[in-house]
Parts: structure tokens; sequence; C-alpha cells
């Protein structure tokens, strides 16, 4: 792409996989967990923090030169909350259901530690453009692993994707169901995400073996 | 009285804020590699949250909730300001640890050494966010009450974050799979503990009625049993009957 040099590219491209907010960097791990048990939450989940994080990297970004270091975390929650509560309702607005769901933890973006981390360490120090690309691609390494768990657990836990039900009827038995499958109704319930995500670590590090922890 | 001791073990236990809602894990896990840096971080969440909760309930009750303005004077009853809640929240949890740092380091050196590097971190921990908008999503009554939720859900992740600090220590002698070393199996015995504070949930269960039904509904279902068996016994001796002319 003319748009991006191969530079920029990387802003993009490296979080979504080798330097994952999630399972390298360790960031933003309690949104991630609370809300995976339907894949639609975790898309919503996902865009909400693409916005916030896009958006609030280019208002460092553009004021990085302005802020007293001394009161710099004060006036990031600032715009965080800002743009957090424009997304809260936005989808009090239109996606009322959606919104009771998702409880208090669209506020919790507030202090979901993704969005801070990024304005501290990239955002403070680069340029707009560049900060609104490192927003977008991280947030996206985020919404990716999102989706994933989201994906399996309500898949393997009530037979549906985006509540429409792919493994057949459990109540007619009819697909699956009529060879004797059941629902593992266990993935539903909030430790099953922990474990989710530790086996999605597990995964990628038996690939990359440059990622494994030394402890 | 009972309320309040309900609401405090039904925070600690049933609603841990790390195993039931996954509040505060990013600091969870990055400080949980040392029992002794996990105790002053525990210690520092049990504080802010101690402090916050009761004022950001003053401040929902008095300024945000709908209907809150109503004290200064009728024309001002309609007013609805709940969707500020997140911003002014957050502001007087930043005011708040700022505070308590200045504070501390004024008149406890000692503590400030233990608890002053982790006070900054606290700001961002969504624990203490969180915990003021439970606060505010369960609609706690009184002071009292938000003062004990707060505290209790603090000892809470205290607890958390001691068990997890523990268990790291000991398992750095473990044999490991090497892809699962540190933040994964970290991640899987996290899962395992939550499955394990899932069996609290029937701790609390509350009045007589309830229990009362099931046990109907066991007893019923004796019966429906015993009445099946007896069925059953009949046809057999039936059958017999059957077989033996």
């Amino acid at each position: 792409m003319a748009l991006l040099s191969k530079k920029d590219s990387r802003l993009i491209l490296d979080p979504l996989a080798d330097n994952n907010p999630i399972t390298i960097q360790v960031l933003g791990i309690c949104s991630a967990l609370a809300i995976t048990a339907e894949l639609k939450a975790s898309i919503v989940m996902a865009l909400s923090v693409v916005f916030v994080l896009g958006f609030g990297n280019v208002v460092i970004s553009l004021m990085r030169n302005i802020i007293p270091s001394k009161i710099r975390i004060i006036v990031q929650l600032v715009v965080v909350a800002t743009l957090v509560i424009i997304v809260d309702q936005v989808l009090k607005a239109f996606a009322y259901e959606l919104s009771k769901t998702l409880s208090v933890f669209i506020g919790l973006i507030i202090t979901n530690c993704i969005i801070m981390g990024r304005f501290e360490a990239f955002a403070l120090a680069n340029g707009p453009w560049k900060s609104f690309l490192d927003g977008i691609g991280n947030s996206a390494g985020y919404g990716l692993i999102l989706v994933i768990i989201g994906f399996f657990r309500e898949l393997l836990g009530s037979g549906t994707l985006l509540g429409i039900k792919v493994l057949g009827d459990p109540i007619e038995k009819t697909g699956l169901y009529a060879i004797g499958y059941e629902n593992n109704g266990f993935m539903l319930l909030s430790p099953m995400a922990l474990i989710v995500v530790g086996i999605i670590i597990w995964v990628q590090r038996s690939r990359n073996k440059a990622l494994i922890e030394e402890n | 009285m009972l309320e309040h001791v309900e609401l405090f073990f039904k925070s600690i236990f049933i609603d841990n804020m790390v195993f039931a809602t996954f509040l505060g894990m990013c600091s969870y896990l990055a400080v949980s590699k040392k029992v002794t840096t996990a105790v002053g971080l525990g210690a520092a969440v049990i504080f802010v949250l101690a402090v916050t909760v009761p004022l950001n309930w003053l401040l929902d009750q008095y300024l945000l909730r709908s209907g809150a303005l109503a004290w200064l004077g009728p024309e001002y009853a309609d007013y609805d300001l709940s969707f500020l809640s997140f911003i002014l929240f957050i502001a007087t949890i930043a005011t708040m640890v700022q505070l308590v740092e200045i504070v501390v380091e004024k008149f406890s050196p000692a503590l400030y050494n233990s608890l002053g590097i982790f006070l900054p971190l606290i700001a961002v921990n969504c624990a203490i966010l969180g915990g003021s908008l439970f606060m505010q999503s369960r609609d706690i009554q009184s002071l009292g009450l938000a003062f004990n939720y707060g505290l209790s859900s603090g000892i809470g992740w205290f607890l958390a974050i001691l068990a997890i600090a523990a268990i790291r220590e000991k398992i750095r002698y473990s044999n490991v799979p090497a892809p699962l070393r540190g933040l994964g199996i970290t991640f899987i015995i996290t899962g395992l503990m939550a499955i394990g504070f899932m069996s609290f949930g029937g701790m609390l269960t509350g009045g007589d009625e309830a229990p009362a039904e099931v046990e109907k509904n066991t007893a019923q279902k004796t019966e429906e049993v015993k009445t099946i068996k007896e069925a059953d016994e009949n046809s057999v001796s039936y059958n017999n009957a059957i077989i033996n002319e």
C-alpha cells in the first residue's frame, strides 16, 4: 500500500501476533475475560476498544508537548473517560440489550491497561498518524484474541454463533445432537475464559519458540 | 447488622473481584511473582478501595443519580447526571490516590516505603474503578454498606493475589512444559482457582423459602422414584408369575 510505509504497517501487524497485547504484553486482561461468553459481546467490546484507543492515541499524541508530565495520568484518564462515555451513550441508544450484557465493562475500558499502556509507551513520544496506527494495531490484536475466545466459548458452550444455531437443535435433537453430542455448559462459566487464554498462549508459544519465558 | 455480615462474606468469597469478575487482572498477573510485593500491592488495594467506594457512593447519591440534586431545590429534582459517573469516579480515584500518596509519605515514611511504589499503579487498576461501578449498579443502600463493600472486596483481592503469588513461588521448581511457563500456567491455575471459588456460591443462598421448595421437590422425586420402583417390582413379580405359570 502506498498509504502505509513498511515501518507503518509493522505498527499494525506486530501487535496482531508476536507482540500481542493480551498474550505477550499482558495488558487489558480484565475485560477480555468477563464478557466473552458470547461472540457478539466480544465483537462489540473489540470495536469499542478500537475506537477508544485509536482516537485516544491521536488526542494524546497531539497534546503530548503541552501536557505537564506530573499530571499526565489525570489528563489521560480524562481523555479516555470522555471517549468511553461517547461509546457508552451510543450503545445505550442503539443497542440497549447489549449494553445491559456488557454492564460495567464498557466503563472499565477507562482503566483497561492497554489504553494507558499505549498512551505511556507510544503516544507520548510519537506523532499523531503513527500513534493512530499503533492504537488501531494494538486494539485489533486485543480484539482478535477476544473474538477467538468468544468464538470457542459460544460454539462449545451453547452450540450457537452470534445467536444462530450451528450445531443443530439441542431440544429437537437434530444435527450433531442426534448422534449424542451435548453442549459443554462449563464453557459459559467465567473460569473457562482463563483456561482458553492459557491454551491460546500455549499454542502461540509452541509455534514461536522465541516467546518462551525463562522463569 | 446481618446484612453487613452477609455483604462482607459475599464480596470476599462469592463475588471475589479476581475470580468472579476478573477485575484487576493486569496487576494481579504482573505483580504476583513474589509474595512480599504481592502483599504490598494487596494492602494498598484494600486501603484505596475502602476510601474511594464510600466517597463515590456519596457522589452518586448526592450528585449523579436521577433526582439526586433534589437537595439543591425542587427545580433541580429532574436532573439525571449519571452519564458523568465514569469521569467523576475516575477523577475521584486519581485524586484520592495522589492524596493518599502525599499523606502517607508525610506521616509514615515506613509505610510509604512499602506501599509507595504501588500507589501510582493503583489509579489504573480496574479493581478500584470496578468496585465503584459495581457499587453503583448493585444499588448499595447506605454509606456504611458502601464502606463495607469496598473493604471486603479489597480483602478478597488481597487473598487472591496472595494465593497466586504463593503458588507461583512454588511452581518455579516444577517441570512445566516450556511454552506454558510463566504467563500460560498462571492463567490456567487462576482458572482452576476460580472454579474452586465457585463452590462458595452455595454458601449464602439466604432465606428459608427456596431450600424448602427444593426439599419438597426432592421429596416428591423420591416418592416418584419409590412408586416407579414399586411398579417395577410389581411388574417383575408379575413377569415371574407369568414365567412360573
